[in-house]
């Protein structure tokens, strides 16, 4: 008879509080490590995409102009492989569950908009590179063609010496 | 001979926790024949290879299984740093060990609570679930998942159980044995279980080394065989395999009955001897065209069996796992030949089948 073999524990279990909990009334504490979310730190972040390359589900999308982190936490698997890879250690697991949800949403995290003077300094320091780039594509073509017109007047040169060559040969 | 009869068993039937499908071919009540079908949830998993680069594949193979996941990453991962090259830092293997055993144990309380429910025994049940919930806070304390532990990286782990912990998890881990003890008396002494375990299903040791069982069922049938036998931190700690000679249900019922106190002695073991240092050894590279790897790791169910092949880039060429169920099935097939009907709940159940690990 199992009850004589289990009948220690059953009897005990009897005076016990249940095993189970009225769940969304009752909540444990969450573990420290217990796997709950993705939280990202935007301030932080340096939109270097390393995350989304890491994620085995795609569940991450890294925009540098807009400045934006979003992740799509039904796609998420908690295995915190962006956690891992993160360079400035901006990612961090938290271990509060998310809470549920009706609709399938993003969550997105944006940095905070450009200033009217960071957008000048961007604006100088992009037409700076631009011109940069601009002046070093014209001194590259300059040198170019300028490297052409030396190859061209050795080449008419040396056609002309080596011509003479071969007539004084011609004539021996 | 009389009049021969199908019978369809399954995908669906109140003892089968797993979608597999028996065409039982009967003869008044004796089984003839059985003849397996499986295809009900293949995922192609191992094609994932061609999409998923060689590191993300270790959270893929994670979750080839259910409750076996955390052998299927350490399968895979070894399976690459074989391939790689790469020797990963003891302290590495031995909080593999540990995660492992860990597994073992619940995947174990989690069957025998299978079993109970399926020979009608529901309190039996409960308890078992009960006491498999305190395991799974275990892991959930260690590593943040219940059941996936998502801890495994190629190169080693990447979480930690600092050693101020270890004495926390020892002192769970006895507690839970107490329970344990009493919950595996009721499963070994008791007359009404040992009627519907006891001289069911006999596999002999021939059988059983024939049709290349692995695992608890080897083990049942007196074949001393186990992968942890060769590999570290076992080797050091002497490990010796738990076998019985009977090859019945009751045999592989107490062969893991007493695999799970072994692995809590294991456990103990190792978190008395387990070395400090680094976590995981830091990659170079991809793994190079034409190399391969395999590794073989001892899952609760049996020895699963990981081949890789690397072509130069991030992707993988190949990936194959072969896994314990799908051999055991061979073993099933056998033993339900010139049984009675009322027994196949039994001996489905007592070769623990994880059809989604089988087709991936």
């Amino acid at each position: 008879m199992g009850l004589f073999h289990l009948g220690k524990m059953t009897f005990t279990s009897t005076f016990k509080k249940p095993a189970t909990r009225l769940y969304p009334y009752e909540q444990r504490e969450p573990f420290e490590r217990t796997k709950g979310h993705i939280v990202c730190d935007i301030e932080e972040c340096i939109f270097c995409g390393a995350c989304a390359r890491a994620c085995p589900t795609s569940a991450l999308r890294v925009d540098k102009p807009d400045r934006t982190w979003a992740i799509n936490p039904f796609d998420c698997i908690q295995c915190s492989s962006c956690v891992l890879v993160c360079p400035k250690k901006c990612l961090r697991m938290d271990n509060g569950r998310p809470a549920a949800a009706t609709t399938k949403q993003v969550r997105l995290y944006h940095q905070h908009p450009y200033s009217q003077a960071e957008k000048e300094q961007i604006a100088k320091e992009e037409a700076e590179r631009q011109a940069k780039i601009a002046a070093a594509r014209k001194a590259a073509a300059e040198k170019k063609r300028k490297a052409a017109e030396e190859a061209a007047k050795k080449a008419a040169a040396g056609g002309e010496a080596t011509g003479g060559e071969a007539s004084a040969k011609g004539d021996e | 001979m009389g009049k021969r009869t199908i019978i369809p068993f399954g995908p669906q039937h109140p003892v089968l926790p797993e979608p597999v499908h028996l065409d039982l071919v009967m003869e008044d009540e004796k089984v003839v024949q059985a003849i397996p079908r499986i295809g009900y949830i293949h995922r192609g998993l191992e094609h994932l290879t061609e999409k998923k680069d060689f590191k993300q594949m270790v959270f893929v193979a994670e979750r080839i299984c259910g409750i076996c996941c955390f052998g299927h990453s350490v399968g895979y991962a070894s399976a690459v740093e074989n391939l790689m090259g790469i020797e990963i830092p003891p302290r590495a293997k031995y909080l593999r060990g540990i995660w492992q055993e860990l597994e073992r144990i619940h995947s174990h309380i989690l069957w025998l609570g299978l079993l109970a429910d399926g020979f009608g025994f529901e309190s039996l049940f409960m308890h078992c679930w009960r006491l498999r919930e305190r395991v799974l806070d275990v892991l959930e304390q260690t590593s943040g998942g219940r059941v996936i532990v998502s801890a495994n990286i190629v190169g080693g782990v990447f979480k930690d159980i600092p050693n101020e912990q270890m004495p926390g998890i020892i002192e769970q881990l006895d507690s839970i044995r107490e329970d344990y003890e009493a919950i595996s008396r009721a499963f070994l002494d008791d007359q009404s279980v040992n009627n519907r375990l006891r001289e069911v299903g006999v596999l002999s040791r021939q059988d059983a080394v024939d049709l290349s069982c692995l695992g608890p069922m080897l083990r049942a049938s007196g074949v001393a065989e186990d992968v942890r036998l060769y590999e570290e931190p076992y080797a050091t700690l002497g490990f010796t395999p738990i076998t019985s000679d009977e090859g019945d249900c009751y045999a592989r019922c107490k062969v893991r009955i007493n695999e799970v106190t072994q692995s809590i002695d294991l456990i103990k073991a190792m978190a008395d001897t387990i070395p400090d240092g680094e976590l995981s050894t830091p990659l170079k590279g991809n793994p190079p065209a034409g190399s391969q790897g395999f590794y073989r790791v001892e899952q609760p169910r049996g020895e699963s069996f990981y081949y890789v092949r690397g072509n130069g880039t991030k992707f993988l060429d190949r990936m194959r796992v072969r896994t314990p169920t799908s051999m055991n099935l061979a073993g099933m097939t056998k033993i339900l030949q010139g049984c009675d009907l009322a027994d196949v709940p039994m001996m489905v159940l007592t070769i623990d089948p994880c059809i989604s690990c089988t087709e991936r």
